[in-house]
């Protein structure tokens, strides 16, 4: 066992973790935070999808202490402080971004990725950005309305197909 | 996933130390390997982590031109960092997997790889780049061996990747979408000396340098040059997303397609 020690969402956190947990795990077994999900388990899916550094990266594929001395940013940590939703979460509330929501965590902590680096990206570009995140329920396109709402341009000009 | 010890060193040479023990093995991303070991198709005792050494991170351009790269550059940073010196391997970079597995994985994990069906090996060789190691340098033409394997001896770490910058160059990849490798890419380069031309994700020997293609377009830079060549299907794969007569089609349309826009 070794000691892993980064901030979540701006709170200082520390653990003993083996050499094979990995991040997706420490968060959600050793945390207790179980918003980042672990869908498929093979990095292919972007359930798991977490900010290191202000970089999304797919939790279940990298090991804890990689992440050691990092900031770590979760789903947990997007509404804000009163509870209440941000703007992404919001745009997809208000948009029907979701339906099961197993996807959902992966897909606002890819969006706001996106959103930090690109404030205003065109559908190509949102559509290009969640190659990664793969959601069996909504045929994505209520996912991208709701990022192009979160990023304060019109959705009307996404045709329903 | 077996359990293994895991190390970070931040210096090469702890790195190289780490990597003496019995069955220690180097991490770069871990885009692959981590995957890898979930299968148990790998029993490390240790990994050392490769992802903490400053001297192996960045894009930088040497005093002969060439781009050197660190072998612990993640694929985002390249597509980021080499986009003005080298925009050809950065839009390479920029194709790999999806955004997320590019902030991870790094240049020298996939080229230690090797996996045959990869977008930077492709890209190493058709550049004739050098793989520069903690104990050597090893020309693209020597590095590759063949599917999943290389000229890197045990322990051995690739520390930077030098490319001669071409006059031109492109990457033209077909996307396999359900895995996002290569189902055939054609990483093309002109340089004032000829033209190289390196296939991947389409031969049962992984990577290689097409010389008909070569020999053609370094006569003659048309697509048209490439009228009749084909590569012999019976050493492309074969699998359930492309026959081996469907991969040695798409060998030439890649290629020309990567002619034209360099043309």
């Amino acid at each position: 066992m070794a000691q892993v020690s980064m901030t979540v969402n701006g709170v200082a956190v520390s653990g003993d973790v083996e050499g094979r947990t990995l991040l997706s795990g420490f968060l959600r077994d050793h945390l207790g935070m179980t918003g980042t999900h672990v869908g498929c388990d093979t990095a292919q899916c972007g359930a798991c999808v977490v900010h290191v550094d202000g970089q999304a990266v797919k939790s279940c594929n990298m090991l804890a202490l990689e992440a050691d001395g990092s900031e770590v940013g979760t789903i947990e940590g997007q509404a804000t402080a009163d509870g209440s939703l941000n703007t992404i979460q919001q745009a997809f509330q208000d948009h029907h971004g979701l339906q099961c929501g197993f996807c959902t965590p992966g897909m606002v902590m890819s969006a706001a990725a996106l959103l930090k680096d690109n404030p205003r990206p065109t559908e190509a570009e949102i559509r290009h950005y969640l190659e990664g995140n793969l959601c069996r329920c909504t045929g994505y396109h209520n996912i991208v309305k709701a990022i192009m709402a979160a990023s304060g341009q019109d959705v009307g000009s996404i045709a329903a197909e | 996933m077996y359990n293994f010890e895991f190390e970070k060193p931040s210096t090469i040479a702890d790195a190289v130390a780490a990597l003496g023990a019995e069955d220690a093995q180097a991490l770069g991303g871990g885009q692959t390997l981590i995957p890898t070991l979930k299968q148990r198709l790998a029993a490390p005792s240790a990994l050392v982590s490769l992802s903490g050494i400053a001297e192996m991170q960045g894009v930088c351009i040497e005093d002969d031109g060439s781009v050197a790269i660190g072998g612990a550059t993640t694929h985002a940073t390249v597509a980021r960092e080499a986009a003005a010196s080298y925009p050809a391997l950065a839009a390479l970079a920029g194709q790999i997997g999806d955004p997320a597995v590019r902030n991870r994985g790094t240049i020298g994990g996939s080229v230690a790889n090797n996996d045959p069906a990869a977008c930077y090996p492709a890209g190493v060789l058709g550049s004739g780049a050098t793989v520069v190691t903690n104990t050597r340098q090893i020309a693209a033409d020597d590095f590759f061996q063949g599917m999943f394997t290389t000229a890197l001896d045990e322990g051995e770490i690739i520390t930077q990747i030098r490319f001669p910058v071409p006059q031109a160059a492109s990457y033209q990849k077909f996307l396999q979408p359900a895995s996002r490798f290569a189902l055939v890419g054609v990483y093309l380069a002109r340089f004032a000396d000829g033209v190289r031309v390196a296939v991947t994700g389409a031969s049962e020997d992984g990577v290689f340098r097409w010389s008909e293609a070569e020999e053609a377009l370094t006569k003659e830079f048309r697509a048209d040059a490439l009228m009749g060549l084909k590569v012999n299907p019976m050493n492309m794969i074969g699998d359930l997303h492309g026959s081996k007569d469907y991969r040695a089609h798409l060998v030439s349309v890649m290629t020309k397609r990567a002619v034209q826009a360099c043309s």
